[in-house]
């Protein structure tokens, strides 16, 4: 039985009687084509993705081996079913964008995966010829043959209609793209151009091929058996046309594959690595490596990420959004501008629909190299903390700018009679992110180590801080083990909460910026907007949470000219001050200062807006 | 029919032009904001470079005001000016309507609102104060800080809201520098043991008698001058105030506590030289208003009829707005015939 379901393809041609047509064997030599598609195309891949994977962290591939056999494979499977397949956010985004994605990936996926059901079941074998299924209406070419074959002929027409409207959708979408939801496409490269070209004639190429087959045989079901019929009825040379445009299909399938790892459609297998291996427990690390090449080639560049970029929208940057970014990273012509020119503002991650960590990879390439590591600054060094606190205070040398935050931060303390140990008052610290930044990865460590030192012996379990950048720092890069970190706005929320603080509510109408730092890149959200619902009314903006805006300034960008930093922050004030609030509360001091400079609309930090709304306790009034 | 010039603003520039018109037989309706005229000039007590009574210099101005062809109004914010069938209207809050042949924007400056540069602790801690408020404190020939006490140590910053790409305002306000000085003299005068620091990115001296008003303050009232800007001040507990800097002549950091901060705040177009400019379509750079021509039609606009003068086309000493204002007044002059 097994030897007899897994005889080879010859022997089965020679067993056959179904050739009618076709006579001998080397008429069938167009599936060479196709076969050496298929070798070349999963050869480099698997030379690609061996290499990359090899190059990620020893630990990190460790806990990848690890993770592999348990609940997290499962569910990277999902995640590859919903996002590669369905694209599940894409379709979030614009339906008809996720439309088109769906029914080119989904929709091939399902005609590969049908084609194999029908060629298993007429070749009794699961291990039958691969080709067999990509061209099984020229093989098979009379109905009635087994059980089930004339509804698998229906399910294959079917798809390939499915399939084939996703390609016009496409191929609108590349000159019309405001049709889909988006305002402007991606520049294309050479290759990139003929693989595209290549995949939108695949689906036509084997309608058609599948037609004249069926015009010839009567094998075909209600779309190509019509188109056949058709063809026959306006008298075309079938039979000289036939073995033509299968030749055709296969050479077409062929040029695909080529180029497939060398074009943006490298995305089509590795995003599924990418998510396999990001389930599996691989992250990004500071420096460049293989999990970060995955990241470049799994980027489709659909072009998402450009509608979500102030630089481009407000300020008129065009060629630094993660899609060129990402090209120009992959193709090795990455300048230091496209590299520097980016508010680090993440809403392009958010957007993202792979998912590809564009703001990591760019701080990742930022690090510099050893030898630029000198250091030319000595830093000023803080006192210990002498006596007993329950709470540090780091305000952040941004906050020592808006130094209204502070002295509310104070007020809030003393009312809450909190012992706290201000640790940055004499302004000489810094959390390290802005060296960070920069790529000046070692000098951030050696600041980061003396810090930490500091905090450590203080013996003190809880630090806020008033600054989002240095909050994530201390949250992410200081592994301050068994130590709480809350920013201010989380710290006043728990405050109120417990009744440590009492506030009033105000009539004031209040609008809340997210900052990036705090919103994007702590997920926090709730608290600040629950501390403003205490204190006042609180508005609703246009663009808030994961959506929004950047305020246009930013530690991580040291390029960008103040005339272009004004238009994201004007753009940004515009879409914030739309429902006329009387104040626009922020959580950070750089988004307070951008703001204010804005001079548009009364802007405040959330602990001055809290401090001026404290209900006054009894003590204060006797005062 | 009788010819009529409507002049917005009874600062200066306004009275000034008032009186040259009302002198040559011109009809003239002056419309002030404020309960009083006067303009940015009454805050002033004297004048550099050559400690003139701002008073005497004010009765000088606008006492010519009590002309038979003067109307004022004053308490009349013009917020609509537009041309009508060759006439200008203007309309006022509580929808009054001002007609005349032409009009004369004379809506002037008004102080940077030092709030926005947050860093420099203005309006969070005590003890700094503005150079407006350095004037108003001075008026009663004492300056105290808000213990009471005369300040030992004392620091003027200038540049602030001008020259300053980080608030919008790129441009030089031109009275700030020699105003410095001049307020560093008369801190000296008041204070003869007192240390007095004037911050500057660089001392721009052009005026007549200028120059020489800086170095007397160096050689007899021992200010010192240090090149760079205030990056941060903040208050002490006991209610002085820190400042950090960087002396960009040596290139090092430096902290220094003094016992008060002068703010020199510059000059920014009024809410109303803003508006009225916007309206006609002749607001220029930074949102003063823009005449037609840098050389020979600076008080003229685009648009027949309307003339500028003053502070809302650019910062301008008092000198040099007096002669603008009367510049603009032959023009209208000629223009009326």
């Amino acid at each position: 039985m097994l030897l007899e379901s897994s005889r080879t393809f010859i022997e089965f041609l020679q067993d056959t009687s179904l050739f009618i047509t076709v006579k001998s064997s080397h008429f069938i030599s167009f599936v060479v084509p196709f076969y050496l598609g298929c070798i070349f195309l999963f050869s480099v891949l698997a030379y690609k993705y061996v290499r990359w994977i090899r190059n990620i962290s020893k630990r990190q591939r460790r806990i990848m081996w690890r993770n592999l056999f348990s609940r997290k494979s499962w569910e990277a499977l999902k995640e590859t079913f919903m996002e590669s397949l369905v694209h599940r956010k894409i379709y979030k985004r614009n339906p008809l964008l996720g439309y088109m994605h769906m029914s080119l990936a989904f929709g091939w996926f399902l005609m590969i995966f049908f084609g194999k059901v029908e060629s298993s079941i007429f070749n009794h074998s699961l291990l039958d010829d691969p080709s067999f299924a990509i061209f099984f209406r020229f093989f098979v070419r009379e109905k009635g043959l087994y059980p089930g074959q004339n509804t698998l002929s229906f399910i294959m027409d079917f798809l390939l209609l499915i399939v084939l409207s996703g390609v016009l959708l496409a191929i609108i979408k590349r000159f019309r793209s405001q049709l889909m939801g988006m305002k402007k496409t991606t520049r294309q490269t050479a290759i990139d151009k003929v693989a595209l070209s290549a995949l939108w004639w695949i689906f036509p190429l084997r309608l058609l091929s599948e037609s004249v087959t069926a015009g010839l045989a009567h094998n075909g079901s209600f779309l190509t058996q019509t188109i056949g019929n058709l063809l026959v009825s306006i008298k075309l040379p079938l039979e000289s046309m036939e073995l033509f445009v299968w030749w055709a299909y296969s050479l077409d399938l062929c040029l695909f594959f080529a180029c497939l790892p060398f074009s943006r459609y490298m995305h089509i297998f590795t995003e599924v690595v990418l998510i396999f291996l990001r389930k599996l427990g691989v992250r990004t690390t500071e420096n460049f490596n293989g999990y970060s090449m995955v990241q470049l080639n799994a980027c489709s560049r659909c072009g998402i990420c450009i509608d979500a970029c102030q630089l481009g929208f407000s300020a008129g940057v065009d060629n630094i959004q993660p899609v060129n970014f990402v090209a120009d990273t992959r193709y090795r012509r990455l300048t230091a501008e496209v590299l520097n020119d980016c508010l680090m503002c993440d809403r392009c991650v958010e957007a993202c629909p792979v998912g590809v960590e564009s703001t990591l990879i760019r701080q990742q390439i930022r690090t510099k190299k050893v030898d630029e590591n000198k250091l030319f600054y000595a830093y000023n060094q803080a006192e210990k903390a002498r006596k007993k606190y329950n709470v540090i205070y780091f305000a952040g040398c941004m906050t020592h700018l808006t130094p209204g935050i502070i002295t509310s931060m104070k007020k809030i303390f003393e009312e809450a009679n909190e012992r706290y140990w201000f640790m940055d008052e004499d302004k000489g610290l810094c959390c390290g992110r802005p060296l960070r930044q920069q790529g000046f990865i070692q000098q951030a460590n050696e600041l980061m180590l003396k810090n930490k030192e500091l905090i450590v012996s203080s013996g003190i379990k809880l630090l806020v801080t008033s600054c989002p950048i240095c909050y994530k720092t201390f949250k992410n890069d200081y592994r301050l083990n068994g130590m709480q970190i809350m920013h201010h706005t989380e710290y006043i929320d728990y405050l109120i909460k417990y009744g440590r603080i009492k506030v009033e509510k105000s009539k004031l109408g209040i609008v809340y910026h997210d900052p990036c730092e705090l919103g994007r890149g702590c997920k926090i959200y709730d608290e600040p907007r629950r501390v403003l619902q205490s204190v006042g009314k609180l508005q609703r903006a246009e663009y808030e949470r994961e959506n929004a805006f950047c305020c246009g300034n930013t530690m991580g960008n040291s390029v960008l000219p103040s005339e272009k930093q004004q238009l994201v922050r004007n753009e940004a004030l515009d879409m914030l001050t739309k429902s006329n609030p009387d104040i626009l509360a922020t959580a950070c001091p750089l988004c307070k200062k951008t703001f204010a400079g804005g001079n548009r609309v009364k802007v405040k930090d959330i602990a001055e807006i809290v401090a001026e709304n404290l209900e006054k306790s009894s003590n204060f009034e006797a005062e | 029919m009788e010819q009529k010039v409507l002049i917005i603003g009874a600062g200066v520039a306004g009275a000034e032009a008032a009186a040259q018109l009302a002198e040559n037989g011109i009809r003239v309706c002056l419309l002030e904001k404020s309960a009083e005229t006067g303009g940015n000039v009454k805050n002033w007590v004297k004048l550099f470079p050559d400690f003139t009574s701002a008073q005497d210099v004010r009765n000088g101005i606008f006492d010519k005001l009590k002309h038979p062809n003067i109307e004022v109004r004053t308490g009349v914010t013009v917020h609509k000016l537009a041309e009508e069938n060759g006439q200008w209207i203007a309309e006022d809050q509580q929808g009054n309507r001002y007609e005349a042949s032409a009009v004369l924007l004379a809506s002037g400056f008004e102080p940077f609102d030092a709030n926005r540069k947050e860093e420099l602790g203005y309006g969070i801690y005590d003890n700094i104060i503005t150079s407006i408020e350095f004037e108003k404190a001075t008026k009663a020939g004492q300056l105290l800080t808000t213990q009471g006490n005369a300040p030992k140590r004392i620091a003027f910053l200038n540049c602030v809201g001008s020259r300053d790409e980080k608030v919008g305002n790129n441009y030089c306000s031109r009275v700030c520098c020699i105003n410095a000085v001049k307020q560093a003299i008369e801190y000296k005068e008041l204070v003869p043991d007192g240390e007095a620091y004037v911050f500057y990115m660089d001392l721009r001296m052009s005026g007549q008698c200028y120059e020489e008003l800086y170095r007397r303050s160096q050689q007899d009232f021992s200010v010192n001058f240090i090149r760079g800007r205030i990056s941060e001040a903040s208050g002490t507990i006991d209610k002085r105030v820190q400042i950090k800097a960087e002396d960009t002549l040596t290139g090092l950091p430096l902290k220094i506590t003094v016992d008060m901060l002068v703010l020199m705040v510059g000059m920014e177009p009024s809410e109303g030289t803003r508006l009225l400019a916007r309206q006609n379509g002749i607001a220029g750079e930074y949102g003063f208003a823009q005449a037609a021509g840098t050389f020979l039609a600076d008080n003229q606009t685009g648009k027949q009829g309307l003339f500028l003068a003053g502070t809302c086309k650019r910062p301008l000493t008092i000198p040099e707005t007096l002669a603008d204002a009367r510049s603009a007044s032959l023009q209208i002059m000629e223009y009326l015939k």
